[in-house]
């Protein structure tokens, strides 16, 4: 960091050229943690995990779901016998053929009851689950573990997108960007710039990044267009940090909230979801066999279909696993089943477990995290259980 | 030390610019307010449902005649989207002109704490805006409870909130068609105690949820049908909300929404919750608990009438003591960028409306705050990390330095541009930098990207 003496004298430097300035050189990447890489993806909105995932082969479910979650009868794909993909995700098909897509039907976070989206969320970025005010819940675990992780500057994780991820939020090293951020501004404004925010820790880092990325020429992506571009073009973005030294990268996809009209509300952000885990796939090439997807909703859906063709909020939710360092084709962690007896308040999924502790194994899996950090600072208060080996 | 003149200026309104001269006290700030009541200019669900009626005939007719020359349509179309367009720019034009607008941005407080999107049509659109002339600004200085019913009754939440779609389980409409499976839809009453009146702290259960719920089946909207209440959608019988009971009439009635309402917006729940929102709007992320509570104490005293909050606001030491706590959210900025190069609201009418999308409206999208579509219905974040990010902030220099100087004529002196939006409140960095620019488009993006100018 330059001293506050040395940066006006920089500044003071008017007729120097842009390369000569320490901050306008090309951003070093320094040796990245290993060769391991996961994408996090936060499905905004609560995805109905039974409608993603569905249980086709419980005989309850068409006594709670007359027009939703039809299963293969209906166009859905038959995964296992038991379950089916929704046919908006068939894309994904390939992947569950080459072992690269899994998932956990019946998960949540110890959030319970209130079902407030945001708190919900707050709370899956937060990765604590625990009473704690939210507010006091700052840091996303993202950034928690970063803070556990040998080797890492700032790199090693990006959040992309326009959106704050609270998940990568924290005093670890971290990088965020959105792909379609355009930025031009001369050599000396650029400097000048940066001598007004100097004094606001705030702007400054958020104006070094800005300048230090466009200048690095990672810049802009370009997607073809579409309904699914935005999200495409958040995953090549990922994609092409992630072949350089990014290890972890962040993004949403939102959406979810299915109250009336499921079918159609959730049909496009499945497209969205699966084109960018397509993308992420084909942009990352070689790394997509050392990759790990997980994609994560605040919580699940009513297992009963509500009056309007759509689904109220809920408690157990699916998790969707994917990547080329998946041990896939499969469903995790059992089903709890849909008799009335079975479900959570006599309205919801009973999640089977915490959708923490994927995450956490996920870690421990891929970064060689230990069992103690992950559950004392990364997810506190996390019992990990047993390890579900979703890797290969 | 900051004056007052500043502190209305840039705290509570959209900032400083040549010609705009700030009020010196917290009463004459006050006075503004009045000139935020609809107008002429207010859109209304009258006319933007007089044009989808049109539109409706025309694609009616155009079908029948064989549906060949879609010509007819096309026009529709055009008509609809230019309405929900010149909505936009008047909302714009209102804040970037008329005084220091304090209450244009109570305007945009409220319609973002009663938060619809736009969807994906321009009818949508238009109702978005519509609900802010119709729910909010008439009620801006009367009563919560006034706002509330307003807000949570217009077409635009009840088609947002999917409260169209919620019949009763034992409604007339859901008994006479067994096989279509009508039944509740709760997202309306959650948002009405979580988000809209006591908020998600106070002390409620998915069981109130629901019962409300069911009270506010029949509350419904179409556009062919005046009535905002069937009686043949509502549940009979009587509900228990957070321990009152409601609908003691047989088929339910608007009476009960109207008396829930109104005890929802004066539970003391929802006076600490709209005072703490105030107070994070207006001062602070952490607002300062002492300013909290006492807009709290008026909001229970007064049974939420709002001007007494205003007052308690304008004259809040707080406001000095929390100067350049806030960063403006991206619509805050673009109005603070135009008034401080000198655009008002002749200027901003005058524009194309294709224009006013390309060069002010869609640009917002990459700074973060896509026009009228927040995520969900909680709105748009408040916590300065959300807006000052590498790339929001990037968009935001993008945009002064390729879109701003398009809207004026030639580009001021930015020694004087600096002058004229922060008076004497730059730090002495930026004071120091901004006559060193190369160009007086670079002076111009460093004034406007400065955390000065992006503070408030």
């Amino acid at each position: 960091m330059l001293s506050r003496r040395a940066f006006i004298k920089s500044t003071a430097l008017l007729g120097c050229s842009a390369a000569a300035h320490p901050l306008l050189s090309t951003i070093a990447f320094a040796e990245a943690p290993g060769e391991n890489r996961l994408v996090v993806i936060i499905l905004r909105g609560a995805m109905d995990g039974m409608d993603a995932f569905q249980p086709y082969g419980d005989p309850n479910l068409r006594k709670l779901r007359r027009k939703l979650s039809l299963g293969p009868d209906q166009g859905a794909l038959d995964l296992d016998g038991f379950f089916a993909l929704h046919p908006d995700m068939a894309g994904l098909m390939p992947l569950w053929q080459a072992g690269e897509l899994a998932f956990a039907p019946a998960v949540s976070t110890p959030y319970r009851d209130k079902r407030s989206h945001f708190d919900g969320q707050d709370m899956l970025e937060a990765g604590t689950g625990t009473d704690l005010n939210l507010i006091q819940q700052r840091d996303g675990w993202l950034n928690r573990l970063l803070q556990n992780m040998p080797g890492v500057q700032s790199e090693t994780a990006y959040s992309v997108g326009l959106e704050d991820m609270k998940i990568l939020d924290g005093p670890a090293p971290a990088k965020s960007w959105a792909p379609q951020t355009r930025f031009r501004l001369g050599a000396q404004g650029q400097r000048l710039l940066q001598h007004v925010w100097h004094d606001d820790p705030l702007f400054r880092a958020a104006g070094e990044q800005a300048i230090e990325i466009v200048s690095s020429g990672v810049g802009t992506v370009k997607e073809e267009g579409g309904p699914t571009r935005d999200a495409r073009a958040l995953a090549r973005f990922s994609a092409d940090r992630l072949n350089g030294a990014t290890r972890i990268a962040t993004f949403s996809i939102s959406g979810w909230d299915s109250h009336a009209n499921q079918g159609r509300v959730i049909g496009r952000a499945m497209n969205r979801l699966s084109d960018a885990i397509l993308t992420l796939r084909d942009g990352l090439g070689k790394n997509w066999q050392r990759t790990t997807v997980l994609a994560m909703t605040e919580f699940g859906r009513t297992v009963r279909e509500n009056g309007s063709g759509g689904t109220d909020h809920g408690t157990g939710g699916a998790m969707l696993m994917a990547g080329g360092a998946l041990r896939g084709r499969r469903a995790y962690g059992g089903w709890p089943g849909l008799a009335e007896q079975d479900l959570y308040a006599d309205r919801d999924l009973m999640p089977l477990r915490d959708i923490r502790a994927y995450a956490a194994w996920a870690l421990h899996d891929l970064f060689a995290v230990s069992r103690d950090v992950l559950e004392q600072s990364v997810f506190p208060q996390l019992d990990m259980g047993d390890n579900p080996r979703f890797l290969a | 030390m900051v004056g007052y003149s500043e502190i209305s200026a840039i705290r509570l309104g959209y900032g400083l610019g040549p010609g705009i001269t700030a009020p010196a006290s917290a009463a004459e700030l006050i006075a503004e307010i009045a000139a935020s009541a609809p107008d002429s200019r207010s859109i209304s669900m009258e006319q933007i449902e007089a044009l989808r009626l049109e539109y409706v005939d025309i694609v009616r007719k155009t079908r029948e005649s064989g549906g060949a020359d879609r010509s007819a349509i096309q026009a529709a179309r055009k008509k609809s989207t230019l309405m929900a367009r010149v909505a936009d720019q008047t909302r714009l034009a209102r804040a970037v002109g008329g005084g220091v607008g304090f209450g244009e941005r109570l305007v945009q407080f409220w319609a973002d704490h009663f938060t619809v999107t736009g969807g994906s049509n321009a009818f949508n659109a238009a109702m978005a805006s519509a609900l802010v002339e119709e729910a909010i600004r008439p009620h801006l200085t009367g009563s919560f409870a006034d706002m509330m019913y307003a807000a949570e009754t217009h077409p635009r939440m009840l088609t947002y909130l999917n409260q169209v779609r919620s019949f009763g389980p034992h409604s007339v409409a859901a008994r006479k068609r067994p096989d279509k499976n009508l039944g509740l839809n709760e997202n309306l009453a959650r948002e009405m105690i979580e988000l809209h009146s006591l908020g998600v702290d106070a002390d409620y259960t998915q069981k109130d949820v629901r019962q409300l719920a069911k009270l506010l089946t029949g509350l419904t909207y179409n556009f062919r049908d005046q009535r905002r209440f069937r009686p043949t959608m509502a549940e009979p019988g009587p509900e228990t909300v957070l321990g009152h009971s409601y609908g003691v009439s047989r088929w339910g009635s608007i009476r009960d929404v109207r008396a829930v309402i109104e005890d929802l917006a004066r539970h003391p729940a929802t006076a600490n919750h709209i005072a703490r929102k105030l107070a994070v709007h207006f001062v602070a992320d952490d607002p300062p608990q002492n300013l909290v509570e006492r807009l709290a104490v008026i909001f229970r005293e007064t049974e939420g009438n709002l001007s007494a909050l205003y007052d308690e606001l304008a004259r809040a030491p707080e406001l000095t003591g929390h100067f350049r706590a806030k960063v403006r959210q991206p619509f805050d900025f673009v109005v603070a960028a135009l008034r401080a190069v000198g655009v008002g609201h002749d200027e901003i009418m005058a524009l194309p409306p294709q224009q006013l999308i390309a060069r002010v409206i869609r640009p917002m999208t990459a700074m973060g705050q896509k026009w009228q579509m927040p995520r969900g219905p909680d709105g748009w974040p408040e916590a300065a990390e959300a807006w000052a990010t590498p790339q929001g902030l990037a968009a935001r220099i993008d945009w002064s330095t390729r879109q701003l100087p398009k809207l004026v004529g030639p580009l001021p002196d930015p020694r004087k541009m600096l002058q004229d939006c922060l008076a004497d409140t730059a730090s002495e960095p930026l004071a120091w930098a901004v006559p060193k620019a190369e160009t007086a488009l670079e002076g111009l993006g460093v004034v406007l990207g400065s955390a000065d100018f992006n503070r408030r």
